[in-house]
């Protein structure tokens, strides 16, 4: 996760009446709708995973241990003879549940606090910037690593510690944001009209932000994977014996020569699902950016 | 310049004493303790309690950063519980190795990932447009520890043609040492390359929709000449600001590439110092690379005032 | 002329090919070794690094047999409470320092007292050190510890130059002078360990190296692929699942050793509240645990049947090993027939805690599912390692998958374990027999006396079980065929005398 935005995602607020055209442009990039498909794919298997004909996931076989993709086992079996193919798709869970939910964190801790910050300036502003910018500055793996051998390994305390340390991304742009929102003259108006704190946030900050927000939301979502991927190879995320794209990179790691497949498929995966956030949050972007029509 | 320089390393001050606590406290707060590992199989409580107060754990934690902190600021950074080498030491013993791995990951980066760019904006909306945009998302998107396996598997063990992991002096065998680092510095490089290259062709899109490429093109320059002459050399600048900010995400990507490789860098040093819970080393890394990251800001602001005068009238 | 000289030239080659001596042997290890000071370190892998560097005032033989290295020879007196040993003489330190009995008693000073000293414990029966003449010397024990003399074949059996431990004091690891084969040349942490040939060794003729280097190369893959590469000469620990390739390949020869050491099921049985559950109250659920275990199918599984299934502290080959209590076949139903019996025909739910590497996971998850299917539900709680152990001897457990490196006297497998008060009992298991066994276990210097002692002690631990064994590790190098004259030793140990690299 890199404490560079996007250029392109800090866009300039969006005046309301171009939003309806957003779903037309995306709709006709190839591109997002590619990255709009492989999200979706693997949303429905991850969903779907308690009912698709495959072997439980944790279902051992003593006499399949390390076998070639098969008939039976199409991706393969593991260091104990669970089927490859049905970890795969229980591992979309935890892949997709830690993308998701690290990035609510983020959101819902950081987007506040930025409003804050861009909205009542001077102190609140220096306090949560300093604190934001200490925390970029240590690397984002490093932080994450500390964090989750902090909190202990699992999946729920590798999703905090990635959460937290995508937070200042998102505190940064909501910040930045609302103190662009804050210059416009509609807005400058409706102040000298006398609207109140809560009027202003609702009825002009928050539907500015929000657009640019959920491009960074959807990029994260793809970095989150990423790292948590990193973590579970680490031994720091999801714990065995349930299973998690990097936790079978992990292992597989050591029998790279007798079971290549063990490597292969899960690399895949999250590879196929990280490109597929990453299409669809420049899809996202290069709807919902006003300057380029 | 001097005057906005001096206000930005105030200004970070406070940050670097918020990293210094929050690094100090976090190692404290982590679970499992450190001695017993350190006190051997046996775990004998003479040992034990010879070694907590040796290393000064049983005195408050207050007590403990002001000693630790006062220390920091003397540019006494304690000693690795592991291995006893002075942690300054170790450091500056692991910069150099990271540091040749930034840089040609990022060498790698630039050949890959500015021509793309250019040639990716300059053909905006064809099919190599398109081509090239995959390219880089995808390699965005590939996870570095996994590509990094993938090519141990296909170069090293399948093929022979470079060695799997180790690391050379670059002052021992220059040639040996450019050899080892190749495939590293490539894993490491492809995200770079594919962030560099996102961002050449969108300065790239917006330099030649200016009125001064336009201008050149009227009088009849010749394109290669308008692209590179006129056109890159202004896209640079954002370009080159972005480099420098992405030093961090250089040592954070070399973190896990130093582990797949086992490079012993600064990446491989703090990892294992988390795991073996060698406080002194984990806060002392962790400290330096924030006020070296701090310190590519401020340096990364101050190109951009050079780069863009514009800017400086503001 | 000519012709002559051609055969001048040939019988020349002819006499140097054959044996080379290589200029340096580069040796993979796991990981890399903590601090290099004899008295503080505590990795295994540190002492690979010793076997070169220090030696010790005995060593074994591979069959555990102590045999002289720098003492030549050594007297009980007649109740066991007085050690005399001879020692070797005209031995140098590496800086030049002489050896000598006043050298032996710094040594053994600076074990029992130095601050940060590991050794304390192993060394803690000698009362008083005499210096009889400058190659004697006797120490006095506060009783008989008729396992001194195996710690004398370890790390509290180093000798290291007094006059370097007294300058440097605790930073001596930083650039250790002892009296081995090779001297110390550089670290470079996380990379390598150089160490030179020592020409004044008393044994040079034995060591055909000019140096050796050792790389630490945590991935085994990745080590493997080194040493096929030519880039290594050999490589402790190779996986047990890369022996057949590393065997198949004709470039590589594998060498194996039953490890001294275990891996098992440690039970939480009165370390704290955390031991009031059918696991920690009821000896017949742990027997269930154990009969569920198919330990041979274990072994396949993980090890590729490269490792040695085992059932007490001692491995089925070690002359310890009580053969009334061979290695369990799998017994499900009368491990279910136990769980009825103890009021738990439903079964029941432990929790197991794990070191989350992958070896260890994998061991437990296949654990998880044989004991499943006896009706024992295992709950794995992964922790690292610095968490699991400060858990389990502060009693925040019910059961923890953990082992033991290994001794070579049997009383360092089990008396610290099972006796009460012992300090690493995190079972906090109690029982004055198996205190008074294993205790008279320590008195005597006769190994028949002391094996009786050892088969009741490890009848009641059948019977108790606080800890569950599983299987002994077995050592494996692989080496580049080029390498000669290796042998390997059930301590795991890399012992360089008489080795040489043929090209």
């Amino acid at each position: 996760m890199t404490a560079v935005v996007d250029p392109e995602v800090a866009a300039d607020p969006l005046p309301p009446r171009r939003r309806n055209r957003a779903w037309e442009k995306f709709r006709r990039s190839p591109s997002a709708l590619l990255g709009g498909v492989i999200v979706l794919f693997f949303l429905i298997v991850a969903l779907l995973a308690p009912i698709l004909p495959v072997p439980g996931p944790t279902e051992t076989d003593w006499s399949a241990v390390r076998k070639a993709p098969s008939i039976p086992h199409p991706f393969g079996t593991d260091e104990i003879g669970r089927d490859v193919l049905s970890r795969m798709i229980w591992g979309a869970q935890a892949s997709l549940l830690a993308g998701v939910v690290s990035v609510l964190i983020a959101v819902l801790l950081g987007v506040p606090l930025g409003m804050l910050a861009g909205y009542l300036r001077g102190w609140t502003d220096a306090i949560i910037s300093r604190f934001t910018e200490a925390l970029l500055a240590a690397p984002f793996l490093i932080l994450a690593i500390a964090l989750a051998a902090f909190l202990g390994p699992s999946l729920t305390n590798a999703m905090i510690a990635i959460g937290l340390s995508a937070m200042p991304i998102f505190i940064r742009l909501s910040r930045a944001q609302t103190l662009t929102v804050m210059t416009e003259d509609y807005v400058e108006s409706a102040r000298a009209v006398g609207i109140g704190h809560l009027g202003m946030i609702g009825r002009y900050i928050l539907p500015n932000i929000i657009p640019p927000i959920i491009v960074q939301a959807t990029l994260t979502i793809a970095t989150a994977i990423i790292a948590e991927a990193s973590l579970s190879f680490l031994g720091l995320g999801q714990q065995p014996p349930a299973p998690s794209w990097g936790a079978m990179l992990n292992i597989a790691k050591n029998f790279l020569e007798q079971a290549p497949w063990m490597a292969l498929y899960p690399g895949v995966a999250i590879f196929l699902v990280v490109l597929g956030f990453n299409l669809l949050g420049d899809g996202l972007r290069d709807a919902l950016d006003p300057r380029d029509s | 310049m001097l005057a906005f320089l001096a206000r930005r390393v105030f200004i970070a001050i406070p940050t670097v004493i918020l990293i210094s606590l929050f690094v100090f406290s976090l190692q404290h707060l982590l679970p499992g303790d450190p001695i017993l590992v350190m006190a051997g199989e046996e775990r004998d409580p003479e040992v034990i309690a010879a070694l907590r107060e040796k290393y000064r754990l049983n005195d408050p934690i207050p007590v403990q950063y002001l000693a630790w902190a006062g220390n920091a600021l003397q540019g006494d950074l304690g000693i690795s519980l592991r291995t006893q080498q002075p942690v300054l030491e170790l450091i500056a013993e692991k910069l150099p190795v990271t540091i040749q791995l930034a840089v040609m990951a990022l060498a790698i980066a630039i050949l890959i990932g500015i021509p793309a760019g250019v040639l990716s904006a300059y053909k905006k909306g064809t099919w190599i447009d398109w081509v090239a945009n995959i390219t880089a998302l995808s390699g965005l998107s590939v996870p570095n520890f996994w590509l990094g396996i993938m090519l141990i598997l296909l170069v090293s063990v399948k093929l022979g043609w470079l060695p799997a992991s180790g690391y050379m002096p670059l002052s021992e065998d220059p040639l040996q040492s450019i050899r080892t680092m190749l495939m590293p510095a490539f894993v490491l490089g492809t995200a770079i390359a594919a962030t560099l290259m996102r961002h050449t062709r969108s300065a790239m899109l917006s330099v030649l929709k200016s009125d001064y490429v336009r201008t050149a093109r009227a009088k009849g320059l010749r394109e290669s000449v308008v692209l590179i002459k006129h056109a890159l050399r202004n896209a640079l600048v954002p370009v080159v600001t972005v480099i420098t900010l992405l030093f961090g995400e250089l040592l954070a990507g070399a973190v896990l590439t130093e582990q797949i490789f086992t490079i012993p860098g600064f990446g491989k040093l703090v990892v294992d110092a988390v795991f073996n819970r060698d406080y002194a080393v984990v806060q002392a890394i962790v400290l330096c690379t924030g006020i070296a990251f701090i310190l590519m800001n401020i340096l990364a602001d101050a190109a951009y005032r050079v780069l863009n005068p514009r800017m400086s009238e503001q | 002329m000519r012709i002559l000289k051609t055969l001048g030239l040939a019988a020349l080659l002819a006499t140097t090919s054959g044996l080379v001596h290589a200029q340096d042997l580069r040796i993979g290890l796991q990981e890399d070794p903590d601090v290099l000071d004899p008295d503080q370190s505590r990795t295994f892998v540190g002492r690979i690094v010793y076997a070169s560097l220090c030696d010790k005032l005995v060593d074994i033989t591979p069959d555990l047999e102590i045999i002289p290295m720098l003492a030549t020879g050594w007297e009980w007196n007649a109740d066991g409470t007085e050690l005399t040993m001879t020692l070797r003489e005209g031995v140098t330190f590496h800086d030049g320092e002489p050896f000598n009995a006043q050298a032996v008693a710094a040594n053994i000073d600076r074990s029992q007292n130095f601050e940060l000293s590991r050794r304390k414990s192993e060394v803690k029966s000698i009362e008083s050190t005499e210096v009889i003449d400058d190659y004697t010397i006797k120490f006095n024990l506060s009783a008989p510890d008729a396992t001194l003399i195996a710690q004398f074949a370890d790390r509290s059996g180093m000798m290291l130059s007094p006059k370097a431990t007294g300058e440097a004091g605790e930073a001596f690891g930083l650039n250790p002078v002892c009296a081995g084969p090779f001297k110390f040349k550089e670290r470079i942490q996380q990379d390598r360990i150089v160490l030179e040939k020592f020409a004044e060794y008393y044994r040079a003729d034995e060591i055909n190296f000019d140096s050796v280097t050792f790389l630490p190369i945590p991935d085994t893959t990745v080590r493997l692929a080194n040493l096929r590469a030519g880039d290594l000469h050999m490589l402790e620990r190779l996986a047990a699942t890369d022996m057949a390739s590393a065997e198949a390949d004709d470039g590589l020869m594998v060498e194996k050793a039953t490890s001294l050491g275990y891996q098992g099921i440690t039970i939480n049985v009165a370390n704290g509240p955390r031991a009031e559950n059918p696991l920690g109250q009821n000896a017949a659920v742990r027997k269930a645990l154990s009969l569920a275990i198919d330990r041979n199918a274990l072994n396949q599984v993980v090890f590729e049947g490269a490792f040695a299934t085992g059932n007490q502290p001692y491995s089925p080959t070690s002359p310890w090993y009580n053969a009334d209590f061979p290695v369990p076949e799998r017994d499900v139903e009368a491990a279910k027939a136990l769980l009825a019996e103890a009021g738990f025909a439903d079964g029941l739910t432990i929790e197991v805690q794990v070191a989350n590497n992958p070896v260890q996971t994998q061991v437990m998850q296949v654990i998880q599912s044989m004991a499943g299917e006896a009706g024992i539900t295992i709950e794995l709680a992964a922790k690292e390692f610095a968490t699991l152990l400060a858990d389990q001897s502060a009693g925040e457990y019910t059961a923890s998958q953990i082992g033991w490196s290994g001794r070579v006297d049997p009383d360092g497998n089990i008396h610290q374990f099972m006796t009460t008060g012992g300090g690493i009992n995190d079972s906090k298991y109690s029982d004055p027999e198996m205190d008074r066994f294993l205790n008279e276990a320590r008195l005597s210097t006769d190994p028949a006396v002391r094996k009786e002692s050892y088969n009741a002690a490890i009848a009641k631990q059948q019977e108790d079980m606080p800890i569950v064994y599983l299987y002994h590790p077995v050592w494996l190098w692989a080496l580049d065929s080029a390498v000669d004259g290796f042998t390997p030793y059930p301590d795991g140990m890399i012992r360089l005398h008489g080795v040489s690299v043929t090209e």
